[in-house]
């Protein structure tokens, strides 16, 4: 049976609908496959019981011929999202034994069609980081590993386990979430598929908040069909979150195959940095050569304020991220540490239940929303993140369709081998992705090609608000021309 | 612009972060790069620029000011460490 972990999402609904097997015997390979693979700790909790029996009431509902559009299909959760009576921790020891007593809109929408959970994911401690070695459950390992050699890399963050467990064939696909590249990323490191939608279009509700104006949550999967398909079931309109659009959730699936022919595509002259690798640079225009082949008119734009996104981002995100993170006192939920008084019991509490990058980011956020500093770092990093969206409208207003960037400045690294003297060094990984949370943009990466050693890149495609749906044409042509890739199995 | 040892302990009183003095001088380079990395807006001209409230364009939306839900009570203290009935317990804050 373990074959059956290898179809694609696409694949595994037409057997379940035509009875090749059954969601029961689909679940368990995946089971199995995530027993076999504990090594790269891409799950932090297995729900196999859970999974059965939610397997089984697919099952039962296929027979009766009254199937969702995910009926039976098994994936994966991040740790981010609230899950009803199974444990939600964001990888914090601060949430410690957290278990929710809700359900969050996302989640509860892919159960509505059908879906089965086979456990939470492992990601970056409150989504902080890029290589998902912020964990308080420890780092997760790439499936993917360099031509002949043994060490283990990164899978990208901070929705690691959830591109480890995919590119792993653990589960057909899985949630994540996006606040500065935190799907694109570690999708562009595995060669899975991740896209970022529009702000707004997926409700916040019951996902732990980290910056909450740039959060959203997204599918990663093995094709962009797959991606196509998690995106409409999760997206939506949700009273319970008052940024999420009251908008129509178009059928994401019929735009895959749709003809590009005549659509503009905008290659940005920013996105070319000094240093960048030769081989980023060629897979770069081997995607235009691909669009182009496939009817699509590329075209230069400029993004002048592509260089201060990041700057300007690390004071947005933190300062979010230190009001957000008030919430864990050690009062209502999670750790709780004596101190002498309640100020130091709030004190000890945070200082043991927080790891070093989470504390890093909230004394940056607290440093820059602090009276005196307010101006200077908050109020002007806001002003920027107004030019840099005003770069993509200024973009999009002559008529170019979509953007095409790479996805990231160099393929997946060891673990243990960036940010370990200086953080920006780390956060530099988000350079080609943060521009997009920033304004709010929908966000596409599709793996395109592999460097020397044999490692995984992704291509991005940036798209006009709402406009998920050419992302994933144009993502299609560029999977048709590239292909799919699968690691070898080492572990 | 940079911080001091002072102003590092003064961000973790004011985050409620407890640290200890052999911490600071490693969390005073840390933010001090974080700080030196973002220096670099100061070089762009955001005059007459608004500030960034709302990424999408949209009006905040409102509910009728009514109760739509309660009765949980279980629920809200089923995480607490420390609970008595319905209330959460925390040391004595008035003397």
């Amino acid at each position: 049976m373990t074959d059956l972990t290898s179809l694609t999402l696409a694949e595994a609904r037409e057997g379940l609908a035509d009875k090749s097997f059954t969601s029961l015997e689909l679940t368990d390979a995946h089971l199995g496959a995530i027993e076999a693979a504990r090594v790269l700790n891409a799950f932090v909790m297995e729900t196999p019981d859970q999974a059965r029996a939610m397997a089984r009431e697919a099952d039962a509902k296929i027979a009766k011929g009254d199937a969702g559009p995910l009926a039976g299909i098994p994936l994966g959760i991040k740790d981010l999202f609230a899950t009803k009576g199974v444990r939600t921790t964001a990888c914090s020891n601060i949430l410690g034994n957290f278990v929710p007593t809700y359900e969050s809109t996302v989640t509860s929408q892919l159960w509505r069609d059908g879906a089965v959970m086979l456990g939470k994911l492992n990601n970056d401690e409150f989504a902080m980081g890029s290589s998902n070695e912020t964990s308080c459950f420890g780092p997760v390992g790439n499936p993917w590993r360099r031509d002949g050699s043994n060490a283990t890399l990164v899978p990208g963050g901070s929705s690691g386990g959830s591109a480890s467990a995919v590119a792993a064939l653990l589960c057909m696909g899985a949630t994540a979430t996006d606040t500065g590249g935190s799907i694109r990323q570690p999708a562009a490191f595995t060669a899975t598929v991740g896209i970022k939608p529009t702000y707004g279009r997926c409700s916040r509700w019951g996902v732990v908040a980290f910056a909450s104006s740039l959060d959203q949550a997204g599918p990663i999967a093995r094709s962009v069909r797959d991606a196509a398909m998690l995106l409409r079931s999760m997206a939506g309109h949700d009273p319970k979150d008052t940024t999420s659009v009251d908008i129509p959730v178009p059928d994401y699936e019929a735009a895959i195959g749709k003809s590009v022919k005549g659509m503009k595509i905008g290659i940005p002259r920013e996105y070319r940095l000094d240093g960048m690798p030769a081989e980023i640079e060629k897979l770069w225009s081997e995607g235009a050569a691909w669009l182009k082949a496939a009817g699509a008119e590329l075209v230069e734009v400029s993004l002048p304020h592509t260089k201060y996104a990041l700057p300007a981002y690390y004071i947005v995100a933190p300062a979010e991220a230190s009001s957000n993170l008030a919430r864990y006192d050690g009062v209502r939920y999670g750790l709780r540490e004596q101190g002498k008084n309640i100020i130091e019991m709030y004190e000890n509490a945070r200082a043991e239940g927080f790891g070093a990058e989470v504390k890093r980011r909230v004394m940056i956020g607290t440093y820059v929303l602090s009276a005196g500093y307010y101006d200077a770092y908050y109020l002007r990093a806001q002003k920027v993140r107004t030019l840099i969206k005003k770069d993509f409208e200024d973009c999009f207003a002559k008529g170019v369709d979509a953007i095409l960037t790479p996805a990231t400045p160099s393929a997946a690294f060891g673990i243990g081998e960036k940010g370990g003297a200086d953080p920006v060094e780390m956060y530099l990984n988000d350079i080609f992705t943060v521009t997009v949370n920033m304004a709010g943009l929908p966000g596409i990466a599709v793996p395109a090609g592999k460097d020397g050693q044999g490692l995984p890149l992704g291509l991005q495609l940036i798209g006009r608000p709402f406009d998920e749906e050419t992302l994933f044409s144009l993502g299609e042509v560029i999977e048709q021309a590239a292909g799919r890739f699968t690691p070898a199995r080492w572990w | 612009m940079s911080v001091d040892a002072a102003t590092v302990r003064r961000i973790a009183h004011l985050a409620r972060i407890a640290v200890s003095e052999d911490e600071v001088p490693h969390l005073q380079g840390e933010l001090n790069a974080m700080l030196a990395f973002v220096e670099q807006l100061s070089e762009v001209n955001v005059d007459g620029v608004e500030p960034m409230t709302s990424v999408t364009p949209m009006q905040m939306k409102k509910r009728q000011d009514v109760v739509n839900d309660g009765e949980i009570a279980d629920d809200i203290v089923a995480n607490a460490p420390a609970t008595e009935g319905h209330f959460f317990l925390v040391p004595k804050v008035v003397e």
